[in-house]
């Protein structure tokens, strides 16, 4: 449904400040797919990521939506934002209305939408990321940071796009907070069933949910594979200044030692399979 | 260094109108013993009142009830505070609010300024904490050019040149991406080991404290659980209970002694995890 | 990058005139302006060209850089002179139906416009060799006898040299509560000018939130490393003249001496 196509990006073209930013990037994003994105700070991902809902216009190739050219004359990408819900970092800090139901209804009144779908929406978007409705008439400014954090999720959700692109959602929480967050996430796949582009440093978040991995390096797309797949190469993705699940670390160690797994692990639980099967307890 | 006893910490919480809500605990009678030279992580999620201890601890905070004496000075009284604040440095979680100057070296210089130190000795002092976070080749650069690592490391800087004893750092990785978090958690590893400085780091993430000397565990104001690293990895149900995280390794020899696997209680890292493996479980 | 705005101007250069004391520029700004006032013939105008011509290129600092100053000021240039030429009377040199341009005329607006000029490029000789911080720590010393009228010259230098930090990094953040707004639907370029003020409103609120949150943490932080007001308190770099600023503000009286001298001298012989 997206597709970019040799995306080029450079900062502050024909300035003396040029940087390029992306390189020849292509990737495809299918309908459905968890996909998560990595890479170290200023590898490019963020700026990758604003490309996809038409924020940023890439300097060079094109990206399509359902088949059309986004940057088209006729292209309304007003409506493109809707239909890719782009959730930034730090997304507590849009926050702006006086309650938290009006907060979550600015995005579907923007698309002038009737009054009562505007308010379904917001009730349903809030359902999703689990705000209870004892939450609605509260000031967003009172709320904790992972509640805040799963409000602006959900003024995003509320113009119900097809695909959800979120920036490092988890950063700066504690595990509780970010337990709530990648929870709601989960919840969001299953109810709506849209895809998901999650943006992660968490290596083991990323192992846990997505079924596809990017990984971003110097602007360019490094890997880009399930995400097992992607997690073999841990010994590259160390070289590029990343690190893959300590599990795998572990797992690989074991096998370097003598010991016959079929293979590295990527979450705690696949570990333990594994493990149990080697040493024969049930 | 630091000492408390029965320390607590209240305020008044209000609603829109000025009226009182409540009457809230941040801490609620804690006690302390941080020896000097110290590593010492204090952990609980958000709204422990890990971070109220922070700010008790650099005379931000008079407290409640009890006391509180850091480096000899008691943190009740108001003619103390400079003192205070002079040998137990703060660094804060967000690194861009932190900073006062624009460019690197005069940011370092802004507590040995206020400190009234003269030139000659400011200059010494900058060059040398910049020195010892590795910064020194960004001397003249301007904080804003810098990665979220590279500034929490002018921080501490910043409180370094202020030739502290003790150095409280709240939850100063939070806002870090992975690269980041490993400079300053280094970066403090070795002011502890080469400069003797005491360290008090609050954090969640579990996995910065296995190097520390002691950890300090915090749930609703009260220190719930505190030992060595390997004491508090041995009780990962009680962690969990506390609204915290294992490392991968932890909990994996965890949930393999529920199976009932012969590995050892309280595993820190990959490395004991593989060779307690191996020695059990290799090929004789 | 929003990042990379510099505040004024600055050329970064290793000329004398970079390394001269703060202080001294801002005086010799201050005083070359008020020349400005005191000559009366064209005479004062050729040696101020020429002392400010010999200080440009002694700074090394490219004469298009200068021009850049100008462009802003560009249409007070030629408005005021238009005015001078047509609107003063005395001696005609040129008749036209009602337009009159009177000798006095064109003299005014050529002294009127070369006073401008001058003015301009005087100033932003001075932003453009001295970076933001010196011109903020120049004025907190050089300014410092005006606490004696109850002047907070500290709190006010303090004050300035946080807002250069932060401003960079308000505008970064401007930028991106845009952006998020934007992905929620916000429209910054279309609608009337009041459906635009209103579309604002996203954006301030959060924005003002925020600058208060960093005002509150940044205090707190200050207050950490024991920040108390300028009692009592030291510099890395304090500001202390050197041979060359003594030189400077010698060069600086001579040039006064000349200007009124001079005029004085070509008044008497016109």
């Amino acid at each position: 449904m997206l597709y970019l196509d040799k995306v080029n990006y450079i900062y502050q073209k024909g300035t003396a400040m040029e940087m390029p930013a992306l390189h020849d990037v292509s990737i495809e994003i299918r309908d459905g797919e968890f996909i998560g994105i990595i890479g170290h700070t200023g590898s490019g991902k963020s700026t990758l990521i604003q490309h996809l809902n038409g924020l940023v216009r890439p300097t060079g190739g094109n990206i399509y939506y359902n088949g059309r050219d986004i940057w088209d004359e006729d292209f309304s990408r007003k409506e493109l934002r809707t239909k890719v819900g782009l959730v930034f970092q730090y997304p507590e800090y849009q926050l702006f209305e006086t309650t938290v139901e009006k907060d979550v209804e600015f995005g579907p009144s923007n698309m002038k939408l009737p009054k009562l779908e505007v308010q379904l929406r917001a009730f349903e978007a809030l359902k999703t990321v689990g705000i209870g409705e004892d939450l609605y008439d509260v000031s967003p400014f009172d709320l904790s940071g992972g509640q805040k954090r799963r409000v602006a999720i959900a003024g995003v959700l509320a113009m119900k796009p097809e695909v959800i692109v979120l920036d490092e959602p988890t950063a700066g929480l504690d595990p509780c907070g970010r337990d709530e967050i990648l929870e709601a996430i989960d919840h969001i796949r299953e109810e709506r069933k849209i895809t998901v582009v999650l943006v992660s440093h968490s290596m083991e978040d990323v192992a846990r949910f997505v079924d596809r991995l990017i990984v971003m390096d110097h602007g360019c797309v490094r890997f880009d594979g399930p995400t097992k797949e992607v997690f073999q190469n841990y010994e590259e993705l160390e070289k590029i200044g990343l690190a893959a699940p300590q599990v795998t670390y572990l797992t690989a160690a074991l096998i370097k030692r003598g010991i016959p797994l079929p293979g590295i692990a990527t979450t705690v639980e696949e570990a333990r399979e594994m493990l149990k099967a080697v040493t024969g307890v049930k | 260094m630091i000492k408390a006893s029965k320390l607590a910490y209240e305020y008044i919480r209000r609603d829109e109108e000025g009226n009182v809500e409540g009457i809230v605990r941040a801490i609620d009678g804690i006690d302390l013993d941080i020896k000097k030279g110290d590593f010492v992580a204090i952990l609980g999620h958000n709204g422990s009142g890990k971070s109220t201890v922070a700010k008790e601890i650099n005379a931000i905070l008079e407290p409640t009830e009890g006391v509180l004496f850091v480096n000899g000075f008691d943190t009740s009284k108001e003619e103390n505070i400079w003192n205070i604040r002079q040998s137990a440095g703060m660094v804060f979680q967000n690194p861009d609010n932190q900073l006062v100057a624009s460019v690197v070296e005069e940011d370092v210089a802004f507590g040995p300024e206020n400190l009234g130190v003269p030139t000659d000795d400011i200059i010494k002092r900058v060059a040398f904490a910049l020195e010892k976070v590795g910064m020194t080749a960004y001397r003249t650069s301007s904080p804003n050019h810098l990665s979220g690592g590279q500034k929490q490391r002018i921080a501490i800087a910043g409180i370094l040149a202020m030739k502290p004893k003790c150095i409280v750092l709240d939850e100063p990785t939070a806002m870090l991406d992975p690269n980041g978090r490993k400079e300053v958690i280094a970066t403090i590893h070795e002011l502890n080991k080469k400069e003797g400085i005491t360290i008090l780091l609050i954090t969640h993430y579990m996995d910065e404290v296995v190097d520390c000397d002691k950890v300090i565990v915090m749930d609703n104001g009260k220190i719930v659980m505190h030992g060595t690293p390997r004491e508090i990895f041995s009780r990962p149900e009680e962690v969990k209970k506390h609204k915290l995280d294992l490392p991968q390794a932890t909990e994996l020899a965890y949930e393999l002694r529920k199976d009932g696997l012969d590995l050892p209680e309280g595993v820190l890292s990959v490395n004991e995890f593989v060779d307690a493996f191996v020695s059990e479980y290799g090929k004789k | 990058m929003l990042r990379d705005i510099t505040l004024g101007q600055y050329y970064p250069s290793q000329s004398v005139i970079h390394r001269l004391d703060p202080r001294v520029k801002l005086t010799a700004t201050l005083l070359f302006i008020v020349s400005m006032f005191l000559f009366h013939t064209f005479v004062g105008y050729i040696i101020a060209g020429i002392c400010l011509a010999t200080v440009i290129i002694i700074s090394k600092v490219p004469f298009k850089f200068m021009m850049k100053g100008l462009k802003t000021i560009w249409f007070l240039l030629i408005f005021t002179m238009f005015f001078n030429i047509f609107l003063t009377s005395g001696t005609p040199v040129f008749q036209w139906r009602f337009i009159t341009v009177t000798k006095e005329g064109l003299t005014t607006a050529a002294f009127m416009g070369l006073r401008l000029f001058f003015l301009i490029i005087g100033s932003s000789l001075m932003t453009l060799t001295t970076t933001p911080n010196q011109l903020t720590s120049g004025m907190e010393t050089g300014l410092r006898w005006m606490k004696k009228i109850h002047v907070p010259v500290h709190e006010i230098s303090m004050m300035m040299s946080i807002a250069l930090r932060f401003i960079p990094i308000l505008m970064e953040e401007t930028d991106r509560i845009m952006k998020a707004q934007q992905a929620r639907g916000a429209d910054f370029e279309e609608g009337k000018f009041m459906d635009r003020i209103k579309a604002l409103v996203p954006v301030f609120v959060p924005l003002f939130v925020s600058a208060f949150r960093r005002a509150n943490e940044l205090a707190m932080a200050m207050e950490a490393r024991c920040y108390h007001g300028d009692e009592g308190r030291t510099s890395m770099k304090p500001l202390r003249y050197a041979r060359r600023d003594g030189i400077a503000y010698l060069l600086l009286l001579l040039y006064i001496v000349v200007i009124v001298a001079t005029d004085r001298v070509v008044l008497g012989l016109l």
